[in-house]
């Protein structure tokens, strides 16, 4: 008897702590957290800041990626063709916009030179399910700030990213019209090759540095 | 240079001189128009997409072979508290236009401040090197010609790739036309110092993308659509001040079940074309 109770209180303080961890951290503290967090990092490694590659890419993969639906970010930029994909067309494009995203994510951190960022207050209801979180980063040389705002959904898992916005810029948007017109062109799998063979370039690139 | 010798300097140029060459331009961007017409590939946005393509691999030519290396250049000689200060400078010239198109959009307390930008940093900034309004938390504004046609309704029409000035459309190359009508910089009298203020502008502004070359190569499936589809993107920010509504994105979202239907609402609202939107933007 005493071991049943032992269990169920163990059980029910983990499942209560699991709880705790998904939906106790609202968008904007998260987003402070990770980006406090991850530029920590990069302004104290020299590695990063001379574009080692590896190095801001494990950094990437291991902070930030987390708190990311990739699905979600790979089903908004391909738009209404996401239907005709298969469920391992899908899984696929999504492997793929995850490789490049990361390149890109990890390019972008190995420029940080130490901007200031800003973190706006946001007011979040409790039956909100999606929340816009806005940040800005001051330029270096002066010169109006330049905005970068995340779009946020709630999820089991607490929140997730699904999509950003520099300068007005979202990422998604920016890319529907590529993916578009390359599934317009030779499909879904012609998007996937697409997708691959620029991961490829990267890849090589990165490698001959 | 103070306001005062700027405002000096306005009356004394033929205006049409300055105009002059960029007709030229224009007009032969016109004349390629017509003889590309046919070169599209059906996107609505971009439809001399043809022309556009030529335009920018003769632009991304320059740019790698002379402006990009000049920039790298300034950015590495150059100690980071001059190059402040050149940014600075040009951005206190820019106040000026930009405080008239706040006035024009109807932003009347912006642009009193833009004016008054100007007026503290012309002088205590000595003579706008320094951002000192910035600091004292007047802050700094990003209007031009474009963007108040666009807010008094006038949609974008077809995107341009200028030569040697970049992505445009069709609205912002005559907006262009007024923004540089309205910059001293091209009427100064001393032609030596006019070309090295002009060039020593471009090359602040090419050294200040220079760490976005490294970000768009990585993420660039096709550089073309890429910076085409961020340039519009920026543009309709702009002409909002930075809240725009959000584009919807085909429907793709009433396949999901899985995930919460309040965010996919936000994306179902259809939101109308670029063109249409300027237009509402500008009836708020």
């Amino acid at each position: 008897m005493k071991l049943v109770t032992c269990i169920l209180t163990l059980t029910s303080l983990v499942a209560l702590s699991m709880n705790v961890s998904a939906e106790e951290i609202a968008p904007d503290t998260l987003i402070r957290n990770v980006s406090n967090e991850v530029l920590d990092i990069v302004r104290k490694d020299k590695d990063i800041q001379a574009g080692h590659t590896g190095k801001a890419i494990d950094l990437v993969e291991s902070k930030v990626l987390p708190h990311f639906n990739f699905m979600r970010m790979t089903q908004l930029a391909v738009g209404k063709d996401w239907r005709q994909a298969s469920s391992e067309q899908q899984k696929t494009l999504a492997g793929e916009f995850h490789t490049l995203l990361v390149r890109t994510y990890s390019k972008a951190l190995s420029e940080y030179r130490n901007e200031k960022i800003t973190f706006k207050p946001m007011t979040l209801k409790p039956e909100d399910t999606d929340a816009r979180v806005r940040t800005e980063i001051s330029q270096a040389n002066g010169g109006k700030p330049i905005g970068l705002d995340y779009f946020m959904e709630k999820s089991p898992n607490g929140w997730k990213v699904y999509d950003i916005e520099i300068g007005g810029v979202s990422l998604i948007t920016n890319y529907r019209e590529t993916f578009g017109s390359e599934i317009r062109r030779s499909g879904i799998d012609g998007l996937i090759k697409l997708l691959q063979s620029k991961n490829l370039a990267n890849e090589g690139a990165a490698a001959k540095k | 240079m103070n306001p005062s010798s700027v405002m000096q300097t306005v009356p004394k140029i033929g205006l049409r001189n300055c105009i002059e060459p960029l007709r030229g331009v224009l007009c032969a961007i016109g004349v390629t128009l017509v003889l590309t017409g046919c070169a599209t590939s059906g996107n609505p946005k971009d439809p001399i997409e043809g022309f556009n393509r030529a335009m920018f691999a003769i632009n991304d030519g320059v740019d790698q072979t002379i402006v990009r290396p000049v920039a790298v250049g300034y950015d590495t000689v150059m100690p980071s508290p001059l190059k402040k200060g050149v940014t600075n400078f040009f951005g206190n010239i820019a106040d000026l236009f930009i405080g008239v198109n706040n006035l024009l959009q109807g932003k009347v307390s912006s642009g009193v401040s833009d004016f008054g930008r100007v007026l503290v940093n012309s002088t205590v900034g000595l003579l706008g090197l320094i951002d000192v309004a910035s600091d004292i938390g007047m802050e700094k504004h990003d209007e031009d010609f474009g963007q108040t046609f666009g807010r008094w309704g006038i949609g974008s029409g077809a995107y341009v790739v200028l030569p040697l000035l970049g992505p445009s459309t069709v609205r912002d190359s005559i907006g262009l036309v007024a923004d540089m009508k309205t910059n001293p910089i091209p009427y100064l009298d001393n032609v030596s110092a006019r070309n090295s203020l002009l060039a020593l502008n471009l090359v602040d502004k090419r050294a200040g993308f220079l760490a976005a070359d490294k970000v768009v190569e990585a993420a660039a499936l096709d550089k073309y659509s890429y910076i085409r589809d961020a340039h519009l993107q920026r543009r309709r920010n702009l002409i909002y001040d930075g809240n725009p509504p959000r584009e919807s994105e085909d429907g793709a979202s009433t396949i999901d079940i899985d995930i919460d239907h309040n965010a996919t609402l936000a994306y179902q609202a259809n939101a109308p074309d670029i063109a249409s939107e300027d237009a509402i933007a500008a009836s708020k």
